[in-house]
This record gives C-alpha cells, structure tokens and sequence, in this order.
C-alpha cells in the first residue's frame, strides 16, 4: 500500500486547475495588468528620482536630462510611463469602487474592467495631444 | 529535540500579527492621495513644457509646489514599497531570498525617497 502521509510524503493528489486552464477573462486580465503597471511605476520612480536630482544640480546637468527626454527612446519611455500611470491609477479606481462592496456583479465587473483600460487610454492621448500642442 | 506541540497549538490565542489591516488600510489611504498628487504632476510636468531652467527651478521651488511634490514622494515611495512587498511575498518562496529581496525593497522606496525628497527641498531652501 502506498505511503500517503507523514513527513516529506507528498501524496499524488489531483490539484485544482491552475491559471492556464481557464480562457483569459477581462477582469483576470486588469488583474494582472495593475500588478505589472504597478512594478513598472516602482522602477520609473527612478525616473521620477532623477528629474528632480537634475532639477535640483543645476542647468547644465538640468539640460543633459532634457536631452535625453529629447530622444526618441526617451520620448517612447515616458509615452510608456504616462499609460502606465494612468492604467495603474483606473485600475487603482476600479479596485477602491469594489473595496467600498460594489460593482460585483458580472456585467458591472465587465463594464469596470473594459472602462478601466479604455480610460487610461483616452488619457494618455490627451496628456499626449497636449504635449504635441507644447503643453498647457 | 522535536516538539510534540502542533503549529497550531503554537499560535492559537496569540492572535494574529496585527499587521493585516495596517498594511491594507495604508495601502488604500495612499492610493486616494496618488490619485491626486498624479494628477498633480502630470499638470506640473505639461506645465514644464519647454520652460528654461530657471523658470523650472522657480516653480519647483514654489511652497505650495514643494509640498504637493514632497507629499507625492511620501506617498508614492509608501505605496510603491508594500505594493513590491506584496508581489515578493506572492511569489518568493525561499525564506532567504524573500528575506533579502524585502530588505532590498525598502533599501530602494528609501533611496528613491531621499533622493527626491532632497532635491526638492534644495531647490525650494538652496541657494
């Protein structure tokens, strides 16, 4: 008979389906999304860091910063940065509206989660269409 | 010498660590500010757009400028350090390494921290 417990013994149970199993849902998506926006503002508070360092050494230094803004990488990051925020903001949104114990039915669940991303991607082209225009 | 005593019967009426909430409550509290102080900065950084050095040095260092900037930072490197946390925590499981990555975690929300929080005072105090 087989050794079913004790210690080190790890019997062959059937596990419950892991996240591979499942069609990716929209809501599991944004999920995983925030998670990801939020780790990528951890390193572009670096960024942020280095702005005010710039700002803070004077305009020589202050200028070599701008230059590097100025280049097309540069100008791809913060692209990348000013999405980032502002999806990791609507899903920060979305998930305090399902913290106060609302929004939990699956149409409501589908509606924030598309709203989400579509928000912080009209908001992104406007912060964007501002820039081109030289800013505010 | 192995212990007959369960884990359970270990921990049972010690309650729990009493961080739980804490950590919960801090996060959502600093997640309404970085609603507003993003929205702030991304105002000041269009704001800054093609200013010269001086003008840019004059803003930063405006009161109400330096305070929305130092409370974005305090927030922000909050938020961001027990948001890192929790990721490590989800997915780091060798006591060790999880360890030195949670100290490594603040080390960085600490630098970021200082640094920023620096710069910004020298420009609104420095010469």
């Amino acid at each position: 008979m087989a050794v079913t417990s004790g210690h080190g013994v790890r019997p062959d149970r059937p596990l419950s389906p892991h996240l591979q199993i499942y069609s990716p849902l929209i809501n599991m998506v944004m999920s995983i999304v925030h998670r990801m926006t939020g780790a990528a503002l951890y390193a572009g508070s670096l960024l942020l860091a280095w702005w005010l360092i710039a700002a803070a050494t004077g305009p020589d230094y202050y200028n070599y910063f701008l230059s590097w803004c100025d280049t097309w990488f540069g100008k791809l990051v913060l692209l990348g940065y000013t999405w980032v925020l502002m999806h990791h903001m609507m899903g920060g949104v979305r998930h305090l509206i399902w913290d106060s114990g609302h929004g939990y039915d699956l149409r409501t669940v589908d509606i924030l989660s598309w709203g989400s991303l579509a928000a912080s991607l009209l908001l992104t082209a406007i912060v964007w269409v501002c820039v081109a225009m030289g800013g505010i | 010498m192995t212990s007959m005593r369960t884990p359970l019967k270990k921990v049972r009426y010690l309650g729990s660590a009493k961080e739980g909430a804490d950590h919960f409550w801090k996060q959502r509290v600093t997640a309404v500010a970085n609603i507003f102080l993003g929205v702030f900065l991304v105002w000041l950084i269009a704001s800054l757009l093609g200013a010269d050095y001086a003008t840019v040095k004059q803003k930063l260092g405006h009161p109400l400028i330096a305070v929305a900037l130092l409370g974005l930072v305090v927030s922000g490197t909050v938020h961001m350090r027990i948001g890192m946390q929790t990721i490590i925590e989800d997915y780091v499981h060798d006591e060790g390494l999880k360890v030195a990555a949670l100290v490594l975690n603040t080390f960085f929300a600490v630098f970021v921290a200082l640094a920023s929080l620096f710069s910004i005072l020298k420009l609104s105090f420095g010469a």
